[in-house]
């Protein structure tokens, strides 16, 4: 066997290519990032100085908040009642079956309620905005917008985003309210616990903080999924490919981002407990 | 059907291109593309497919920018303009889309209300109604206010898609391929409409298409865009009367002479 060959294991222009495509990803995702940093740094620019689409931004609430309530009323009021059943049994080991009110609020008020609100409204809103972005700019109605002397981006992306902002706390105080009411039935059915005496034990634990920290996660995941549907939709690219490539981008990347700023917030208010 | 010649201000240009360019990564469209447009005229773009007509008019509306060259409009340099100038300025410019881009979520009514509650703060209701009503008038089509695009035909979209620019009373009328996708009828009413509107609203119109009838009917000056620039300018007999081999099969391939 010859020892002295040189050829390299990988081929040269195989490599250069290989190269070339991280390059090219590289240079794509810094692009992207700079792109979605230049659209957030407009929307503070243009939201917030006049004139105000009020109208607007009340019809977007509005829509936001329709679009969901079937299903967050549906899914909030399941949650509430598997997760009491499914932690009884764990409980019934200690004979701590009557920590369930407080186990149930703790999890749901501090965690579930604002993060399966927002997946949901990720689902729903987010990739109806971003679908829906995107068929104007493909068919040129954002343009057409421009051309008639209205700032499309303070119209359709200021007032979307605020509106998911806005929304988005108050869907996920019910969405906490509703599971609430989940776990009493399975209380009720088990134990006989009366409303009031569940009510007392659900709000016990909870101190200021977790309703701050739910209040701010919700608000955060909110202008998450309006800005990422917005963004996606807004600069989707020609052709029916482009909207289903918006709507889709917009799910995926808001409950990506939901997910790591669930985690970013946990970590900090546990340093104020 | 011939068009009547409306008067033309040969002194007054309400449009000025000079050594405009613009690419889309390393292909040139435009390679210094130099345009009047004077008070009271028709002036129709004809071109191939890609050969940056729609780039044109995109860049003098402000939705695209130039690479290089100037644009000037009404007086008013495009490219020296702050955002709020700008936007006063595409007041008084009619963009007429190939696709209507007709707002689908709103009705044939809220369509044509946008563009005037946005630009006219305080609008009483009634002078809505009536600036609605007369601008349905102009294109003949009063019974569809409240009707969805949807609902609508090619043609009456792209009526619609006209009273939408025209109720603001735009002084520049751009028309991105009026008569594309539709049938040689109504593509007959849509230029008859073109003509009503420059005499009806003193109107100084471009018109992008690569239909020769369109141009005909609608032109009073045809320029030939080729390779980026305008190859050939005047009359629709004079540009149609040559022997350059990429110009006449363009006339060749079309049945009216």
């Amino acid at each position: 066997m010859d020892t002295t060959d040189t050829t390299p294991i990988i081929p040269e222009p195989v490599k250069q290519k290989r190269f070339a495509g991280i390059r090219k990803s590289l240079t794509d995702f810094f692009a992207s990032l700079y792109n979605i940093n230049s659209f957030i740094i407009r929307f503070f620019k243009e939201a917030f100085l006049p004139p105000y689409e009020f109208k607007e931004i009340i019809r977007q609430c509005y829509e936001t908040g329709v679009r969901s309530f079937t299903l967050i009323s549906l899914t909030g009021f399941i949650v509430g009642l598997i997760f009491t059943k499914q932690s009884r049994p764990s409980l019934a080991e200690f004979g701590a079956t009557s920590w369930l009110p407080s186990l149930v609020s703790i999890a749901i008020m501090r965690a579930l309620a604002p993060l399966v609100t927002a997946l949901i409204a990720a689902g729903k809103v987010g990739s109806s905005i971003g679908a829906e972005l995107g068929s104007m700019r493909v068919t040129e109605q954002i343009d057409a917008m421009e051309v008639s002397g209205t700032n499309p981006f303070k119209f359709l992306v200021c007032t979307r985003v605020l509106a998911t902002t806005l929304t988005i706390p108050i869907l996920a105080t019910y969405t906490g309210l509703i599971s609430i009411l989940g776990g009493f039935l399975n209380v009720y059915v088990n134990e006989g616990t009366s409303y009031r005496t569940y009510i007392g034990q659900v709000f016990d634990p909870l101190s200021f903080i977790d309703f701050t920290a739910a209040l701010i996660k919700s608000i955060v995941f909110g202008f998450t999924i309006g800005i990422v549907g917005c963004y996606q939709g807004y600069n989707s690219s020609s052709g029916t490919e482009g909207v289903g490539k918006a709507a889709n981008g917009a799910v995926v990347t808001a409950m990506f981002l939901i997910f790591i700023e669930e985690i970013t917030i946990v970590q900090i208010t546990s340093w104020f407990r | 059907m011939e068009k009547q010649k409306a008067p033309i201000d040969h002194k007054n240009a309400v449009i000025r291109v000079h050594g405009l360019k613009k690419a889309f990564g390393d292909y040139e469209v435009l390679r210094g593309v130099n345009l009047e447009l004077y008070q009271g005229e028709n002036l129709v773009v004809l071109g191939r497919s890609g050969t940056g007509k729609s780039v044109l008019i995109k860049v003098i509306s402000g939705l695209l920018q130039a690479d290089a060259g100037t644009v000037e409009v009404l007086g008013q340099k495009i490219d020296q303009l702050t955002t709020k100038e700008l936007q006063a300025l595409r007041i008084r410019i009619g963009f007429s889309f190939q696709n209507s881009a007709l707002y689908d979520s709103m009705t044939v009514r809220k369509n044509l209300e946008f563009p005037l509650v946005r630009n006219r703060r305080g609008i009483g209701r009634k002078e809505i109604d009536t600036s609605v009503e007369r601008v349905l008038e102009a294109v003949s089509l009063s019974q569809t206010i409240n009707q969805m695009p949807s609902e609508l035909s090619g043609g009456q979209r792209k009526r619609i898609g006209i009273a939408r620019t025209l109720i603001l009373n735009p002084e520049i009328m751009l028309y991105d391929e009026p008569t594309a996708g539709l049938d040689p009828i109504t593509c007959i009413e849509i230029n008859e409409l073109i003509n009503e509107v420059q005499e009806r609203y003193k109107t100084s119109s471009i018109i992008i298409t690569h239909d020769l009838t369109c141009a005909k009917q609608t032109g009073d000056r045809i320029a030939m865009l080729l390779d980026g620039k305008f190859q050939r300018e005047g009359s629709f007999e004079h540009v149609f009367d040559t022997d350059n081999a990429r110009i006449k099969p363009f006339f060749d391939y079309n049945f009216i002479k």
